[in-house]
């Protein structure tokens, strides 16, 4: 039995955090930031902001990551890697097609 | 054992790779479109239920700390405790379908059912024809928004949540043969790696719901308000 297990308390805190990055999401979502001079699109970024954070803390503690072996963070980096890719291919196509008026 | 037990638990993030590239493609559509009409995403976004969708994530990231709790229980060695929370979150994740389910009826109503499938209760220009152009969807279309457009986005709404339920209905059937398996006793401090390995799954089913959550429903809301 050298297997980690994880306390409640960090399971409790996690759950809360998650709680609370959901209501602030939701907040965040009324506001209009663009009228205070942020730049574009910063509702979105604040979004997925908060997202990224949340699915972070659930994969380190709800599913262990962070007590687990170095194979498995290296088959979540390889899919993040492999997932970044697959977006910057696809979007150096999409978001530059109007850069040349060629037509289609 | 450990390495066994390692071994399992390394097979499972495999597979939830193969998962993150599925629903990965799907979120890459939704980027496309979304980048495209944003106009009608927001408009769209804005006719979904928010505070269902907030209950929703709530409900459904209880559901993961019970999961959590789960493994928790059976790793310590306290198989009551175990079976209480498993079935906890099962109940949480059937919630969260009912909910889902009523979500989807409100859709039916409002003829936001894409490409005409329903023939009762059409998409689109036919509504448009009976002389009431936009009310029949009870969508409030930002400056730039067609409904063509915001039937785009309920196309990626259905298939990105209906892909959703999927997993949370297999995940649901998963839950009951753990707690089958845990009424027999089958799990102990030493062997666990079925509830170990079905928790991956149902956090990773909660993570792909964190990121839809705020890619459905709260994209135009600060447009909406006050406007």
């Amino acid at each position: 039995m050298s297997e980690h297990i994880v306390p409640v308390r960090i399971y409790l805190t996690i759950f809360l955090v998650l709680l609370v990055g959901t209501g602030l999401t939701v907040l965040a979502a009324f506001i209009d930031f663009d009228k205070y001079g942020f730049p574009s699109q910063f509702n979105t970024i604040v979004a997925l902001t908060i997202a990224v954070a949340k699915a972070t803390f659930v994969v380190l503690y709800f599913m262990h990551v962070r007590y687990s072996p170095r194979l498995v963070w290296l088959i979540v980096a390889a899919a993040l890697f492999w997932m970044a890719i697959m977006f910057s291919l696809t979007f150096s196509d999409y978001f530059t097609r109007n850069w040349l008026s060629v037509g289609y | 054992m450990e390495q066994q037990r390692e071994a399992g638990t390394l097979g499972m993030w495999v597979f939830l790779v193969t998962e993150i590239m599925f629903f990965g493609g799907m979120f890459l559509a939704y980027t496309v479109y979304r980048s495209l009409f944003p106009a009608a995403f927001s408009s769209a976004s804005n006719h979904l239920d928010i505070t269902l969708g907030t209950v929703n994530t709530a409900v459904l990231i209880f559901s993961s700390f019970t999961m959590a709790m789960a493994v928790y229980n059976t790793q310590i060695g306290k198989p009551r405790a175990q079976i209480i929370c498993l079935v906890l979150t099962l109940l949480l994740g059937l919630t969260f379908l009912g909910i889902k389910g009523v979500e989807y009826y409100d859709k039916y109503e409002d003829r936001l059912i894409p490409g005409s499938l329903i023939p009762s209760r059409p998409f689109g220009p036919e509504v448009q024809q009976e002389g009431q152009p936009f009310d029949a969807h009870k969508l409030h279309l930002l400056p730039g928004a067609t409904v063509r457009h915001v039937e785009m986005f309920y196309w990626i709404y259905f298939a990105m949540t209906g892909m959703h339920a999927v997993h949370m209905i297999i995940g649901a059937g998963l839950l009951l043969v753990l707690i089958y398996l845990s009424l027999k006793g089958r799990f102990d401090p030493e062997y666990h790696s079925p509830v170990e390995v079905v928790g991956l799954y149902w956090h990773f089913v909660d993570i792909i719901w964190i990121f839809l959550f705020p890619l459905l429903y709260l994209l135009g809301r600060h447009l909406a308000h006050g406007g």
